[in-house]
């Protein structure tokens, strides 16, 4: 049996979350006993993919799918598919891999377990953990199709080498005009800066911060930590930071190592949203704020006073450990 | 433009969540429902469109007698029609299904869905819906507008914002960023009025067999006390980062 996995990549390198997804789909591939295959697009270098159990690489050079585009490669996805006969398709769950997998379903008449937080409870009948109600529950599913589509959790497995020699053939699917019928017409995006959905650790701001001209600070300890920056809802409705920062039950789920969250109460809302990440430390001067039931570390204190003390800190812990 | 809303009826975002049946249902005591977040901020941006460019605005929704009311709000916030498909959802592909149809037979031009549903967070209806129907698909869309048979979208990615051009029939997924947060409509008195009024049709659901079924829930295990680090003495908190949680 062999398991596909799509590994993503930008400016021809490979995500993290392709490398994790690539060590679930070794993991998979090894319980059911078969081998995996990773797809890429216009990737440079796959070697690296060799190192996280990956067989084989099928590397899609077309100049059309510089530019991501949903359909155009949902239907990659699905003759790659098809030719290696796979019966089971490992994707990460990055806004790109959440676009695609619905599409992919569709077409491979598979079915989709989204969020999945562990390898496979068995293959024989396929059962996976997936987190439901915002990470305040799990649901075991069942997928009952030939094919099945598992979209895996960022940081729910991790990285995990596993060499493997991964020989590269050139795939050219063939693409109809219909599958550029969404045009992409420009792409606006920092590189520069660290995703919420990439990050390692990522340091959110509330309401607590008074306004916007306060988030100096808050940069700060993202950039010491090489962190993401965050907030809660209401900062983003008030127009202080942007709307893509805003996590929670409506806004961005957070799966990062770390969440240091810094005069925000810990609303039910807000705490759905970052359930998931391992470790999480609240500033607050309000030693009654929820969030102190959520967290795993807590200072009482005024932010005001703490985060530029704690920013001293952690530069000379950075400097000691760099 | 004929505009079909798809809303999903869930539980308010403040419900405790609980299983009965040995861990195989969700309880639904107690649980307050609500029109899903994310798909109304959807309804909303029909409105604009109803008010603007003339659009009618269907609402739909694949459940039992128990959704009425979230579509009777819907309703009374200013669709024009709505359609209750008579099942129990079994999962997304079914939904999909179910909703394909109506779209295809109310030829709408322009299917608003929500990015997910805040209960299973499934974030796939609208994906599957579009492929079914063969029509183009726009995910984590943060704006939305329609020129003629030509639709302008944004879409949120990971890191920033992509624009794309589409021709209509459309299905977005739709999510906050369509419509300001405090322009989302509520109910008025008058519009709960003629609400009642409105049609709320009731069809037959195809029968579609679902691909994945809930074997079992489970809750998350109870989580520890905090550790609280006294603020004159922030190293302790750095020692624990990194030698304790190996977080930093
Ligand atoms: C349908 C719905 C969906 C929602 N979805 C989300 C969501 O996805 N994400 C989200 O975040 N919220 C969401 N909310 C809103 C949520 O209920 C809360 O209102 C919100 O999370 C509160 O944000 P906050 O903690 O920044 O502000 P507040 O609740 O005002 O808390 C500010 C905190 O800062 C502390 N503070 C004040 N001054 C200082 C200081 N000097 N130093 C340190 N601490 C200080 C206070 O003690 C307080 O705990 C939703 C609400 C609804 C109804
Ligand atoms: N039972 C349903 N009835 C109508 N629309 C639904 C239903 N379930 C999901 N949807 C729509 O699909 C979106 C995504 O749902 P999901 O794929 O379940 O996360 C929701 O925001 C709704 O717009």
């Amino acid at each position: 049996m062999s398991v596909l996995v799509y590994t993503e990549s930008e400016e021809g390198k490979f995500k993290k979350a392709a490398l994790e997804v690539a060590s679930y789909a070794r993991e998979v591939a090894s319980k059911a006993g078969g081998s995996v295959t990773a797809v890429t697009f216009n990737a440079e270098d796959t070697s690296e993919l060799g190192q996280y159990g990956v067989d084989k690489v099928l590397n899609i050079k077309n100049d059309k799918l510089s530019k991501f585009n949903a359909e155009a490669y949902a239907d990659a996805l699905k003759q790659a598919a098809e030719k290696e006969g796979s019966k089971v398709m490992v994707l990460s769950q990055s806004a790109n891999s959440k676009y695609i997998a619905p599409l992919l379903a569709v077409q491979l008449n598979a079915g989709y377990a989204p969020n999945v937080v562990a390898l496979p409870e068995s293959t024989d009948p396929f059962i996976v953990k997936r987190s439901v109600f915002t990470n305040k529950a799990f649901n075991l599913l069942q997928i009952n199709t030939e094919v099945k589509i598992v979209g895996v959790s960022q940081n729910a497995f991790g990285l995990k080498e596993n060499q493997a020699d991964a020989t590269v053939e050139e795939f050219s699917p063939n693409l109809s005009e219909e599958d550029f019928s969404v045009n992409v017409e420009s792409v606006d995006k920092a590189t520069d800066k660290v995703t919420i959905a990439d990050a390692e650790i990522i340091v959110s701001g509330g309401r607590g911060l008074k306004g916007p001209e306060n988030w100096g600070m808050i940069e700060e300890m993202a950039e010491i930590l090489g962190a993401a920056t965050a907030c809660s809802k209401p900062v983003s409705d008030m127009g202080w930071r942007p709307h893509s920062e805003h996590v929670g039950q409506t806004g961005k789920p957070v799966a990062s190592n770390l969440y240091i969250a810094i005069g925000i109460s810990g609303a039910i809302q807000h705490l759905a949203g970052v359930n998931a990440a391992k470790t999480k430390v609240v500033i607050n001067n309000d030693p009654e704020a929820p969030f102190f039931k959520a967290a795993d570390y807590g200072v009482v204190g005024d932010a005001f006073e703490v985060v530029p003390r704690l920013n001293e800190k952690l530069k000379e812990f950075k400097a000691k450990n760099a | 433009m004929k505009i079909l809303v798809c809303i999903s009826h869930v539980p308010d975002t403040t419900s405790k969540i609980n299983f009965t049946d040995g861990d195989s249902k969700f309880d639904t005591a107690g649980v307050q429902f609500v029109i899903n977040p994310n798909d109304e901020f959807g309804l909303t941006r029909a409105m604009w469109f109803k008010e603007k460019q003339g659009a009618t605005v269907d609402v739909v929704n694949v459940g039992g007698t128990e959704t009425e009311p979230t579509l009777r709000k819907a309703l009374a916030i200013g669709a024009d029609s709505a359609i209750r498909v008579d099942a129990t959802p079994t999962d997304g592909f079914f939904v999909a299904k179910q909703l394909a149809k109506v779209a295809k037979e109310g030829n709408y031009d322009l299917i608003i869905a929500g990015r997910e549903s805040i209960d299973y967070n499934g974030g796939m209806v609208p994906g599957m819906m579009a492929a079914l129907m063969d029509a183009n698909f726009v995910n984590t869309c943060i704006s939305l507008e329609v020129e003629g048979d030509t639709a302008t979208a944004i879409r949120e990615i990971d890191g920033g914002k992509e624009t794309l051009t589409a021709k209509l029939p459309l299905v977005i997924g739709g999510q906050k960023g369509l419509v300001h947060e405090k322009d989302l409509k509520i109910p008025n008195m008058r519009g709960i009025m003629q609400a009642r009024k409105k049609p709320l049709n009731v069809v037959e659901a195809e029968d579609v067999s679902a691909q994945t079924e809930t074997k079992k829930f489970e809750k998350p295990d109870p989580k520890g006390e905090v550790k609280l680090v006294d603020p004159d003495n922030l190293d302790e908190l750095i020692d624990l980062l990194h030698n304790e949680a190996k977080a930093i």
